[in-house]
């Protein structure tokens, strides 16, 4: 029994990690119908920012690390805007291919400049955060679990406030449901668009930094996995609905760390992808997606 | 005679003829025309489904990994059993060889066939993502596989790929892909590149048309893969990687998608220029990365995707001919 509680609490933080990336895919393909293939980098460029801001301050304090985040998080948010700003919105409205193969490229861009710049040899991640252990009941939680469980629930409460009571995000949802008309109805899709991945890659910066935390060691190509794992979560949850991938996040996380802590672990990395393959079978609109069909 | 299939017979004897010779020629010399190939293979496969077909696959490397794997899985395991340790004549080697590539390239198809009957028949970026998990999935199989050496790799593959090999193959890759295009049956990819909708609308089987590029695209790619392992006699599962799947998807998207004279000249460009360019090899996958972004905002047809109309029409306008009507 408590071996099956330290696997939910294993999955539920590791499916936290998840959900924040993958937010920030379903919301651009909720306004712009395309996958942000460099997101996943963002995360990475997040998890650099909490590295290099970390070292400067103090280790172990709360304070700190709450710095750390918020650094990680403003400087993904600019660089989320302006990847859109200068690559994206030339492409805005062409054919989707050309617009796929630009946000490949992009990512490979991030990800052999890191490489680059920081080098390919891995980092440790400084702990940022009072690392402390706590033992109920031969339950062991640390420190960095409760962090990442706490930040993650924090962040989606905001981003649901953000989205379902604000302004700015009955424009995003206006823009989802139909850009066009959104735009009659005198919203500043430019503005719209520049916010919402702004607000994504904030959110896949956070992911960046609690992820180096629970796996501390950082390298130009530690976004991939994740974030083509996060993706699958979206699509799990359905593309473009918000709860929808917090959903398939979190039951990503579980499956998965199940899944390693059975015989099967060597398999740990397929099995997201055969979830992927498995949902476009049966139920490619996603668990809470609903199937619409194309219209000309 | 059709002209296509004659140009395939006499592209066939050139590298016969080549082949033969190949012992005057420099063997640094050698591997570069035989990798330059490969690579052609590769790229006009590839093109078939990213091209003319309009889907964008990422796991060209994946399929190319099966066809790797298991053609050299025959000729190590089943040649020894058939033709004793001595290894047979050669005419026997080249038969067990052929035999070899092609169930690597049977295997890929079908590999292909099971990675696109879910991913395809849904529109989007879907399959770009599918075919990027297939890799990964493909890498642990085989790293997991211990009679396929496991992350080790296979070694001591026997030498068998040469210039004869690999042009034929190149030329019927070319040649299955131009000719399928062209015919009747083939407009049904433009036409599904060009608007889904519509083509549904008047009754095509999109699905249908997706699946069989896909296949053969997989098909040639498990060819090249096997070519690829009897060349550099040694595999691993990491050989095959996400990077190997951008490589050729840079020589498509450089040479012009659905251009294939185009892609062509790309796949040997791109195959030749990092042989010159050994020294700046750590900026090479930036400069591709670049190359992606910057050809879609400012050439998204490719650089070698020329408009002979055009161009022609220029040429007469400086030399002071008439200027034809509708050319700019």
């Amino acid at each position: 029994m408590t071996e099956f509680l330290q696997q939910v609490l294993n999955g539920l933080s590791l499916g936290a990690i998840y959900a924040l990336i993958a937010l920030g895919y379903t919301m651009v393909y909720g306004v712009l119908r395309f996958i942000n293939f460099a997101h996943s980098d963002v995360f990475m460029v997040g998890a650099f920012i909490g590295y290099f801001v970390g070292e400067h301050l103090p280790s172990g304090t709360v304070w700190g690390g709450l710095v750390v985040l918020a650094a990680a998080m403003a400087g993904c948010a600019v660089l989320g805007i302006l990847i859109e700003r200068l690559v994206y919105r030339p492409l805005r409205g062409g054919p989707t291919l050309n617009v796929l193969i630009t946000a490949i490229g992009m990512s490979l861009f991030l990800e052999y400049t890191g490489q680059l710049v920081f080098g390919a040899t891995p980092r440790a991640f400084p702990t940022i955060f009072p690392a402390k252990v706590i033992s109920v009941h031969g339950l062991i939680i640390s420190m960095n679990q409760v962090i990442v469980i706490l930040v993650a629930s924090v962040l989606m409460v905001a981003l649901e406030f953000t989205v379902f009571r604000t302004k700015i995000g009955t424009a995003m949802r206006a823009v989802a449901l139909n850009p066009k008309a959104a735009q009659l109805m005198g919203i500043n899709i430019d503005v719209v668009i520049s916010f919402t991945f702004g607000l994504g890659s904030m959110l896949a910066a956070a992911g960046g930094v609690l992820y180096a935390l629970n796996y501390p060691s950082i390298d130009p190509l530690m976004g991939v996995v994740p974030g083509l794992k996060a993706f699958v979560a979206a699509v799990l949850g359905g593309v473009g609905n918000i709860p929808g991938a917090a959903l398939g996040a979190l039951i990503l996380g579980m499956v998965e760390t199940f899944v390693d802590g059975s015989r099967w672990s060597t398999y740990k990395d397929a099995i997201a992808f055969a979830i992927l393959i498995g949902i476009l079978l049966f139920r490619p609109a996603g668990l809470l997606g609903r199937y619409t069909a194309e219209k000309v | 005679m059709p002209k296509p299939l004659l140009a395939l017979i006499a592209a066939v004897l050139v590298a016969f003829g080549v082949s033969h010779y190949s012992d005057h020629i420099d063997p640094y010399y050698l591997d570069v025309i035989t990798g330059v190939g490969i690579n052609v293979i590769l790229a006009v496969s590839l093109n078939l489904v990213n091209g003319y077909t309009g889907q964008f696959s990422l796991g060209h490397a994946g399929f190319m990994s099966v066809g790797a794997y298991l053609s050299a899985a025959i000729t190590l395991l089943l040649g020894p059993k058939l033709f004793g340790d001595a290894g047979g004549t050669d005419f026997h080697q080249g038969l067990l060889f052929f035999a070899a590539l092609i169930v690597g390239g049977m295997g890929a198809a079908v590999a292909g066939l099971a990675v696109g009957i879910p991913s395809l028949r849904l529109k989007g970026d879907y399959l770009a993502l599918v075919t990027l998990g297939f890799g990964e999935i493909i890498r642990v199989i085989f790293q997991n596989v211990e009679s396929l050496g496991g992350a080790l790799g296979l070694n001591g593959i026997p030498n068998y790929t040469t210039v004869f090999w690999v042009y034929s193959f190149a030329a019927l890759t070319v040649f299955t892909v131009v000719c399928l295009v062209r015919s009747t049956y083939g407009r049904g990819f433009l036409a599904t590149r060009d608007d889904e909708i519509a083509s549904e609308a008047v009754g095509l089987d999109t699905t249908r048309y997706k699946i069989v590029a896909f296949v053969i695209g997989a098909f040639f790619a498990g060819v090249a893969g096997g070519l690829y392992g009897h060349f550099k006699l040694t595999i691993t599962p990491t050989g095959f990687d996400f990077t190997k799947s951008i490589e050729i998807v840079v020589m498509v998207i450089l040479g012009g998608m659905g251009n294939t004279p185009g892609v062509i000249l790309a796949a040997i460009l791109l195959t030749v220029l990092p042989e010159v360019l050994r020294s700046v090899d750590e900026y090479r996958m930036v400069l591709y990365s670049l190359l992606l972004i910057v050809l879609m905002l400012v050439r998204p047809k490719g650089l070698f995707n020329f408009d002979y109309a055009r161009i022609a029409g220029r040429l007469r306008l400086r030399l002071g001919g008439p200027r034809k009507e509708g050319t700019r």
